[in-house]
Formats: C-alpha cells, sequence, structure tokens
C-alpha cells in the first residue's frame, strides 16, 4: 500500500526525484509569474491591483489543501502507525503555516486597494486567519513535546480534531459575517473568471503546488537526516557509558 | 491466569535495557525483579498491564492481550494516586467503586493498621502511611495478578511484615505477584529475574 | 455507570477549592471591560453579551490546566486504566464534574454580571439559555487540549494556543444568540452535541498517551 514506507526507500526515491520537482517548480512559477504579472491584462475596474490575486488566490487555496494534506498523512500516521507519515504532517505544518501567511498579507494589500482598509473581518479573510492560529497550535504542540512519537501522535489527534472544526468555523464565520452584514466579497470563483485571468492563475495554482512538493521533500529529508544524527548521538553517549575495543570501532564506522 | 512472557525486550531511546526475556507465571506464582537502577526493572513490569508495549517479544495473559485483561490486575508504582484534600478512607472507596471492589473498605483499613486515621486527609500522612494506604488499595478489588513496584522501600519492619502475610495469603488463594524490589523480601518460591545479568532461577 | 458517577462525585469532591478561580476571573474580566471602553450604558448593553461570552470563554481556559494533570502526575491514569470501564466514559465524568463544578456558576452569575452591563428582561434571559446550552462544548473542546498538554510542565501557554482557535465557532453562535433573542441557538446546540460526541474520543486517546 505504501509505496516508500521505509525511510531508506524514501531517501533515495526523493533524492532522485527533488532536483526535476524543483526544475518543474521553477519553470512554472516563471512562466507563471511573466504571463499574470507582465502579459495578462490589467483589470477595467481594478487595475493592475488585480495582479495580486495571482498571488493570493493559489495561496489561499494551498494553504487549505495543505492543512487536508496534513490532516491525511495524520490519519494515516494514527491508524497504521506510520512513521514517514508522521514526518510528511510534521514538514507539511510550516508551508501551511506560510501559505497561510501569504494570503493574509497579500489579501491585506489587495484589501486596501479595494476596500480602503487594511484588514477587512471578511467572512474568508477571517476564516482564514482562524486557520493560520491552528496551523500555529499544530506547530507550537510539536515543538513542546521532547518525546518524538508521543508528539506525533498528539499532534495527528490535533490535526484531525481540527479538520473536523474547520467547516465548523467555516459555517460559523460565515454565520456571524452575513449577522453582521460584513462588506461585500471581491470573490474569484474559478469558472465565472474570465479566461484571460484562470489560465496563468491555474498555471500559478500549478506552480504553487510543484513548490508545495519540492518544499515537503526538501523538509522530510532534513527531518530524516535529524532523526538519523539524533539517534547517532545517543548510540555514542550509551556506548561511551561502557567503553569496549568494539564499540570504539563501531561509533566510528 | 496464566501469564506468558515470550522474548521480551525494551528499546528506551536507543539503549536497549533487557533482551529476550522468556517466563511463564502461573496462579500462585511469583516473580522478583532485581537489578540496578535504570535496568528496566519499571518499565518490564509496566509491559505487564499493558502500559507500555514491548519493543520486541510478546505477552499473553489467559491468550489475550495485557491491555485486554487489565481490570485482571493491580498495579502498584512510584507515584502513588493520592489526593492532598482526600481522607484515606475517600480513596479506597473511591478506587473501590471504580476498580469494581466488593466494598470492604474497612477491612483494608484495618489490616493495614490504618483505621485511626482513616479520616486524616491524605496530605498529611507520612511516606509509610501512604505507602500502606496505596498497599490497601490491593484488598479492596479482587485481581488475579498484582504488579508491585518497589512496594515496600517506605514501609518499616512491621509493615513490612504485613505485606509479606498479605502476599502469601493471596498467593495461597491463587493470585500471583509480580515484584520489583532492591531490598530482601521473603517471597519465597519465586521466579527471580536479575536485570543486567541474564536470568536466574 | 456506577464508575462514570464514582469519577463524577469524586472530582467534584476535589473541586471544592479549585472552582472559585474561575469565577472570581470571569468577574474581574467584566468588570476591567467597562474600565477599558468606558461607561456609556448604550455602548455597555451593545459590547455586554460578547464580553460576557468572551469572559466565560477565558475564563473556562484558565480552568482547565488541570482538568488532567493531577491525574497524569501521580499516576491515577494508571489506575483508569485498570478500571476496566472505557476510559473515554470516565473523561466524559471528569468533563461533567468540570462543567458542573466550574463552569455552570459562571453560568449562575452571568445574568448579574448582565445586569451591570444594562442588559435587561429578555435580554438576560437569551444570556443565560446561550451559556446554559453553549458553555458544555467548552468544557467539552478544552477537554481535549487538557488532555494533550497534561503531561507538560509549562502547558498554559501551549493549551490557550490549541484551544482558542477551535472554540471560534461556539464563541461565534454563542454570542450571536445571546446578543440576538435566539438566532443561531439552534447551531449553537449543535456545536455542543458535536462536541460532546467527538471529546471522549480525542481525549482519551491522548490521554492513553501519557501511560508508557
Amino acid at each position: 500500500m505504501f509505496g516508500f514506507a521505509n525511510p531508506q526507500r524514501f531517501m533515495s526515491f526523493s533524492g532522485a526525484a527533488l532536483p526535476w520537482v524543483a526544475a518543474v517548480t521553477v519553470i512554472l512559477l516563471g512562466v507563471a509569474a511573466v504571463w499574470g504579472l507582465v502579459l495578462s491584462p490589467a483589470d477595467y475596474q481594478q487595475g493592475d491591483t488585480v495582479r495580486i490575486m495571482y498571488v493570493h488566490v493559489p495561496a489561499a487555496w494551498m494553504a487549505m489543501a495543505c492543512y487536508a494534506a496534513m490532516a491525511g498523512a495524520s490519519f494515516v500516521s494514527l491508524i497504521w502507525g506510520h512513521a514517514l507519515a508522521d514526518v510528511a504532517a510534521k514538514a507539511t505544518a510550516p508551508l501551511g503555516a506560510t501559505f497561510t501567511g501569504l494570503a493574509l498579507v497579500t489579501g491585506s494589500l489587495w484589501g486596501k486597494p479595494t476596500w480602503g482598509a487594511w484588514w477587512v473581518w471578511d467572512a474568508r479573510l477571517t476564516s482564514v486567519l482562524v486557520l493560520f492560529f491552528l496551523y500555529l497550535g499544530y506547530m507550537a504542540l510539536w515543538s513542546a513535546i521532547d518525546d518524538r512519537i508521543r508528539a506525533g501522535r498528539l499532534a495527528a489527534i490535533l490535526a484531525l480534531v481540527g479538520a473536523i472544526n474547520l467547516p465548523v468555523i467555516k459555517f460559523s464565520v460565515d454565520f456571524w459575517n452575513t449577522l453582521h452584514q460584513g462588506t461585500s466579497v471581491l470573490r474569484v470563483d474559478g469558472p465565472s473568471l474570465d479566461t484571460v485571468f484562470l489560465y496563468p492563475l491555474l498555471m500559478m495554482a500549478l506552480g504553487y503546488m510543484a513548490l508545495y512538493v519540492t518544499l515537503l521533500l526538501m523538509r522530510m529529508r532534513t527531518e530524516i537526516w535529524q532523526q538519523q544524527t539524533r539517534a547517532a548521538a545517543r548510540r555514542q553517549a550509551v556506548e561511551s557509558e561502557r567503553p569496549s575495543p568494539q564499540t570504539a570501532e563501531s561509533t566510528n564506522g | 491466569m496464566l501469564i506468558e512472557c515470550d522474548g521480551l525486550s525494551c528499546v528506551r531511546g536507543d539503549a536497549a535495557l533487557f533482551q529476550a526475556l522468556s517466563f511463564d507465571l502461573e496462579p500462585g506464582g511469583a516473580l522478583l525483579v532485581r537489578g540496578a537502577n535504570g535496568v528496566g526493572k519499571t518499565s518490564l513490569l509496566r509491559m505487564l498491564p499493558g502500559f507500555l508495549r514491548p519493543s520486541a517479544g510478546t505477552i499473553l495473559i489467559d491468550g489475550e492481550t495485557p491491555a485486554d485483561r487489565a481490570d485482571r490486575i493491580h498495579f502498584v508504582g512510584h507515584s502513588d494516586g493520592l489526593k492532598a484534600s482526600q481522607s484515606a478512607r475517600q480513596h479506597l472507596s473511591f478506587w473501590s467503586n471504580l476498580l469494581n471492589g466488593p466494598g470492604n473498605v474497612d477491612e483494608a483499613l484495618a489490616i493495614w493498621g490504618l483505621t485511626a486515621i482513616a479520616n486524616l486527609p491524605c496530605g498529611v500522612l507520612s511516606a509509610g502511611q501512604r505507602r500502606r494506604l496505596v498497599l490497601a488499595r490491593l484488598l479492596v478489588a479482587e485481581r488475579d495478578l498484582w504488579v508491585l513496584d518497589e512496594p515496600t522501600a517506605p514501609l518499616d519492619r512491621a509493615a513490612s511484615k504485613i505485606f509479606i502475610d498479605q502476599v502469601a495469603t493471596y498467593r495461597s488463594k491463587g493470585g500471583i505477584v509480580a515484584v520489583a524490589t532492591h531490598l530482601d523480601l521473603a517471597i519465597g518460591n519465586a521466579l527471580e529475574i536479575r536485570l543486567g545479568e541474564g536470568v536466574q532461577i | 455507570m456506577k464508575a462514570l458517577f464514582a469519577i463524577l462525585a469524586r472530582d467534584m469532591g476535589l473541586a471544592r477549592q479549585g472552582w472559585g478561580l474561575a469565577l472570581g476571573f470571569f468577574a474581574l474580566f467584566v468588570t476591567l471591560m467597562p474600565l477599558a471602553v468606558g461607561p456609556n450604558l448604550e455602548v455597555l448593553r451593545q459590547l455586554g453579551p460578547g464580553m460576557i461570552w468572551l469572559g466565560a470563554a477565558l475564563a473556562t481556559l484558565i480552568s482547565l490546566d488541570r482538568l488532567y494533570q493531577a491525574d497524569v502526575e501521580d499516576g491515577s491514569v494508571d489506575q483508569l486504566l485498570l478500571s476496566g470501564m472505557p476510559l473515554e466514559v470516565l473523561v466524559l465524568g471528569k468533563v461533567a464534574a468540570h462543567w458542573l463544578t466550574t463552569i455552570l456558576p459562571l453560568v449562575i452569575v452571568a445574568p448579574l454580571l448582565g445586569v451591570m452591563l444594562n442588559l435587561e428582561g429578555q435580554a438576560l434571559w437569551a444570556l443565560a439559555i446561550s451559556l446554559a446550552v453553549g458553555t458544555p462544548a467548552l468544557s467539552f473542546i478544552g477537554s481535549i487540549a487538557a488532555a494533550m498538554t497534561a503531561g507538560q510542565r509549562r502547558g498554559g501557554p501551549l493549551l490557550s494556543i490549541l484551544v482558542l482557535p477551535l472554540f471560534v465557532p461556539t464563541l461565534i453562535f454563542g454570542a450571536a444568540s445571546a446578543a440576538s433573542s435566539g438566532e443561531g441557538l439552534a447551531f449553537l446546540g449543535a456545536v455542543t452535541l458535536l462536541s460532546a460526541a467527538i471529546s471522549p474520543f480525542a481525549s482519551a486517546a491522548a490521554l492513553r498517551l501519557h501511560v508508557s
């Protein structure tokens, strides 16, 4: 079921795949950036402000996709006790948080010319802000607990609880927004968008996804290296307690 | 109750504490675990009720996993679970209730010489009194296996005597005890495991 | 059932000293609010329900860190696992005790504080009902995070970061139904039921991880 179940196989696979994925990322993002930011036309109402959309909308998509990926990996880790799923969930969190942060900042930048204020308590922005805090909590839990296995399990439970909560949060924030009659929202609903804007947007979204995969692989590799380094250090500490000719050799090797 | 342990190993961090430990315990049997600090006595005991999973090997209790038979086991560990504001009697009645015991709290208090202090809050009890109270918990609910981690360390000689008597009575009725200790306890006819030095019987 | 009531009764007995803290915090929070925004009665009447709900959420938060901490530290959780009762049921008992001893006093005092914030009649009823329906959700959700952080020495700040984002729906529906005499009350009840359904399982799963 899990092709890259063991860390060794993952390391060799990801090592081989990484340069290719990175190259695809650079190409996709490069083309999308030129297309969206230079070649595509400005909006007749918003002018060049509309170009923020090419950064903002894929970031918001990725913010949610990353949480889904994290919850999915957490589920696999919790049910099947799969070590790599743990690593993947842990590695996804900061990436998701960064995409979320990017969506918030660009949303705010977009808001100033569009709404006349840096921050409007718009339903979408508010939901994304809560999502950002969910990411923060998840990362805080990982960093607060020293025991790796326990931290992984607890974080997985949190991610799943968060995943169940997210639709409820989204629904409640929408309810809150209509109740208080919030500002009208500039919506970018994919299909209704003019293709002139849509194609570079989709291209950019693909670029973001490739970027996520690249960074995910890099972070997972780093995490596995760190684990191996820690394990080696512990082994060394244990062996130094019982000096013998054999262990002296094996620590060198 | 029949306990079958096969090839138990314990790895904590990257330190292998013990490896390939196999033994069986039958009704009336006893296991004495000995060894220096940090060799895994507590870890071995915590595997029996299923608190800790062995890194390798299996434990079967009447053919089931320890967690499935947890309600047939008493455990006394380092931390005693006493609440400072609860009285000794409240502590025993609560656990008698929760562990589905017959409610013979007064009898248990009397056996351990705690009747006079039964209504004092646990917070004011001495280390020896606290330990006696915890051991009295063994009597308020029936179990087939007692797992006891350093049970007598804070006890004086008279209390240790009560403990030895209780263990003997319990075993004569078919109970099994597993005890980790660094003291000389007069528990006869026991399987003795010296961790760090291999198994000796 | 016997075990459920046993643990409920024990925790209620043990909580005898603790519940005043949350209530004191709650009353102080609501007292400080007019000092921060000014004594204009019209403004207070508008902000009142929301502020009382926010106060209740924060008071719940500060009462949570002891929910499982002591039982994990003193080995009681080991014993609970030997009771033969599902840990989920025992968690339910502990959460019920937490709500009854710590949160129910807030719900009872809230209308009094509401009067001080210029709420009257219908608004007071709406406030009381919303709190009675919604605050169990705070206990249930808080229980999950409390079980996660129970083994931590400095669990308090971590607990806040974990739990406050999860309080968002309860806070929104609670404050809304308090302010609008009933709008959102059905959703609030739904959130309470949902959290009651999830919390025992998630809390027990987290709690088991502290036993090794």
